[in-house]
């Protein structure tokens, strides 16, 4: 097999070094992310403490059935790409490909059921700043629960659409070979990446969707 | 007179010609320059508000500019001061240039990421600009919601998108930072026998990537708040403004820490090199870094002592804020002593140097004041608040900024500048940011608020004075840059090391080549292994 990676980047020495750094930038990446998403929660955490009924009310009007399935449909995404790291340091070129294919497939299916799920809003005229209309005591502060909802899931949306490019391209990559045993850093960094977005909705799940449910 | 040589060795200046060669570069040195050079001009910009500010400031009645269009000013002072000016200034120049240099790496880990950053900083430099030109922003750069969400009629959109996108200009540079310190030191070159410009640089790294991120999400919320009419800030509509503050301020306060803690290391290296004698109590020095990055994590509230928080917070927060008077003065105490028994020389950059700890003593002394509850409700929103923050921040950080401007500008240029030019400058404005600003501490002493383009005839002749103090000190910023592009022609040419300087980045030629140093080198010794001459 040739490992079209022949040459470590000229700022290391080596292609140890060059992937501890690679690895480091991306935990720390990841950490910017964290606190990005860190406003979304604690505004979350400051407006349902002042509204504690009207987000129970309104998180009993998110489709739950949808968004579990979602869940799953995202935690299973995170086992494939764990797969696909796994083939790609077996270096297994077809089978990392078709993984992270899987992958992609299940962040697209992702997506469009939330796709779905956004319809159904629309639908019940719960999108603020484009058709909410919501009668009843708590209309005010459910609008906000209902700004924060599309701001929230559509930032992590966001972030599944980048992630699905990424991985298209590294895909491509996996195909041609470029990875093996020796070198398979960019797929464990998007892997790292897709995993981190995952645990950003396993936060959004509850706390949009089970409320006070139950 | 000198003539102009030209140089001999190829370096990364000479190494490729042409825009595209630059503008394509990975290399952090020439990334640096291209910083310098953008640099310069916002602040350039930055001070052409300032300027209008103190001209209509020279007469009590507001003649010169309506109210709206001082607002406007003032924010544009602001603005362009703080993100495209003082957060960039050190890390992206000086740091830039310095942190492989120093720790012997052939370049910053993502060279890639590193023109990126560049390139966002032009960017949101222009939409910010742009924004600017079109109409400008009345809200302060402090953005506070609702007045910018919900009421004021400037382009508040457009700014926010300039300083989201400069922050992840900010994000990126502090990324490569963490990672390059941590994987990229030349063997032998131990934590703790790094510079202090180094361990400088990586606390305020830290801060840029924890803190940027709350900043751009926050002000992305404000202009969907702003766009929608919806949101969370805006009381009318069920939010919370006060929520505002504490995002705002969760960043805003570490940044004034990304602005002085940079500044710090660069008057660690100058003042150790000009008295030539070990910086006293190294590590202590290394850990006061940290902890005035961790502390200044926890203070934000004082900026919300009237903001209608619970007075509780506003307790622990002023606590908490006295806190950090400790490293920073195990850090004043650490200068001074590394000055006693020092062979001290008198050169530009040790003016600097020394201008520097002194306002920022000054700063951080009247900074204690505010931090004071009961005080701080008297002293809040006045001129006293100008004049503490331009202490620390125009005194303290610009000083620093120029000093290692001059302090390395051998390396970088490969030419000597004019010694006494230097000195001169280093003095007018260090004259000059006292009559400007001292003044602003009696006036909002006695009741000056700011943001008010006029006030009573009483308080006139201190104004005239911080207006007459601005113009010398508009000369002293303006002079480094006239005998600093002089010299690229006609200075000296510099050898390696002209301040028989410790350091890393020493070793290297002057100006280095594309990869620093022939050959990595390898570190035997302490950090400045200076040996005392008494
Ligand atoms: C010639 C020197 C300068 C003068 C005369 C000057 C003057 C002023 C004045 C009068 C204000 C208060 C406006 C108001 O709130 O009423 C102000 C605000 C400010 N200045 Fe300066 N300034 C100077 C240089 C600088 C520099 C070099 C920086 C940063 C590097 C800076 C950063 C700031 C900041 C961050 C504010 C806060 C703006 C606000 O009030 O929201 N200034 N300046
Ligand atoms: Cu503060």
């Amino acid at each position: 097999m040739t490992d079209k990676h022949a040459l470590t980047a000229e700022q290391f020495d080596d292609p140890e070094q060059e992937h501890e750094a690679s690895t480091l930038g991306m935990w720390v990446f990841l950490g910017t992310e964290v606190l990005f998403f860190g406003v979304l929660f604690a505004s979350y955490a400051v407006l349902r403490f002042n509204y504690p009924e009207a987000f129970a009310e309104a998180s009993r009007h998110t489709n739950i059935l949808l968004g579990t399935v979602n869940t799953a449909i995202l935690l299973t995404s995170s086992l494939t790409m764990a797969l696909a790291i796994r083939s790609a340091q077996l270096s297994k070129h077809k089978l990392t490909a078709g993984f992270l294919l899987l992958t992609i497939l299940l962040g697209i299916l992702f997506l469009g059921i939330k796709g779905v799920e956004y319809y159904g809003e629309y639908e019940k005229q719960l999108v603020p700043g484009l058709n909410f209309a919501y009668e009843g005591d708590n209309a005010q502060s459910i609008k906000l629960f209902f700004y924060l909802y599309f701001i929230m899931t559509g930032v992590h949306a966001i972030h599944v659409i980048l992630g699905i490019g990424t991985l298209a391209v590294i895909a491509v990559m996996a195909w041609r070979e470029w990875f093996s045993s020796d070198y398979f850093t960019p797929v464990e960094l998007v892997g790292l990446y897709w995993h981190f977005v995952d645990i950003i909705w396993i936060f959004l799940y509850p706390f949009l969707y089970l409320v006070s449910r139950g | 007179m000198n003539t102009s040589t030209v140089l001999q060795h190829r370096s990364y200046i000479n190494e490729g010609y042409g825009l595209k060669s630059w503008l394509i570069t990975h290399d952090h040195k020439r990334i640096a320059l291209l910083y310098l050079i953008s640099i310069t001009l916002f602040f350039f910009v930055g001070s052409m508000a300032a300027a209008m500010i103190r001209l209509e400031l020279a007469t009590p009645s507001g003649d010169l500019v309506s109210a709206e269009t001082y607002n406007k000013l003032f924010t544009m002072h602001g603005v362009i001061m703080v993100w495209f000016f003082l957060i960039p200034s050190i890390p992206a120049v000086l740091g830039n240039f310095l942190v492989p240099l120093m720790i012997g790496a052939r370049d910053l880990a993502f060279p890639r990421l590193n023109l990126a950053s560049w390139y966002l900083y032009t960017l949101g430099g222009g939409f910010t600009i742009g924004a600017l030109i079109a109409g400008g922003v009345d809200t302060g750069w402090t953005f506070y919601t609702p007045y910018s969400s919900m009421f004021s009629n400037s382009y508040v959109v457009a700014v926010i998108v300039g300083v989201f996108i400069v922050g992840f200009s900010s994000i990126f540079t502090g990324i490569n930072f963490i990672v390059t310190i941590h994987k990229m030191r030349a063997p032998g070159l131990t934590w703790f026998r790094l510079p202090l410009f180094i361990w400088a640089n990586y606390a305020t790294s830290v801060i840029l990537v924890m803190a940027t991120p709350v900043l751009a999400m926050t002000l992305s919320l404000v202009a969907i708040e702003r766009i929608l009419q919806i949101g969370i800030f805006d009381p009318a509509l069920g939010g919370d403004p006060l929520l505002f503050q504490h995002l705002f301020w969760f960043y805003s306060h570490p940044a004034v820490y990304i602005m002085v803690l940079p500044a710090m290391g660069v008057a660690s290296e100058i003042i150790t090199c000009f008295s030539r004698n070990p910086i006293f109590g190294y590590r202590f020095m290394a850990y006061a870094i940290l902890g005035i990055a961790v502390i200044g994590f926890l203070v934000w509230g004082h900026h919300m002592f009237v903001s209608g928080q619970s007075m509780y917070a506003g307790m622990m927060f002023s606590l908490l804020s006295f806190l950090v008077a400790i490293p920073s003065a195990v850090k004043v105490f650490n200068w001074t002593a590394t000055l006693y028994n020092g062979t001290i020389s008198f050169e530009a950059p040790m003016l600097y140097g020394l201008g520097f700890v002194g306002l920022f003593m000054i700063g951080g002394l009247t900074g204690l004041f505010l931090a004071s509850l009961a005080l701080d409700v008297h002293l809040t929103d006045t001129y006293f608040v100008i004049a503490h923050f331009h202490y620390i921040m125009v005194g303290g950080a610009v000083m620093a900024y120029f000093g290692g401007i001059h302090f390395w500008w051998p390396k970088m240029s490969g030419r000597i500048y004019p010694e006494n030019w230097g000195r001169f400058s280093a003095i007018v404005i260090f004259l000059g940011f006292n009559l400007t600003f001292f003044p602003q501490f009696l006036l909002g002493y006695l009741g000056m608020p700011r943001r008010y383009h006029q006030y009573p005839e009483e308080l006139q002749w201190l104004n005239e004075i911080s207006s007459a103090g601005a113009v010398l000190l508009a000369v002293g910023y303006l002079l480094p840059l006239l005998y600093l592009l002089w010299s690229l022609r006609y200075g000296r040419i510099a050898d390696s090391n002209p301040w028989k300087a410790k350091g890393l980045e020493w070793q290297a030629l002057s100006p280095p080549i594309r990869d620093n140093f022939e050959d990595t080198p390898v570190v035997k010794e302490k950090a400045y292994a200076y040996i005392p001459e008494h």
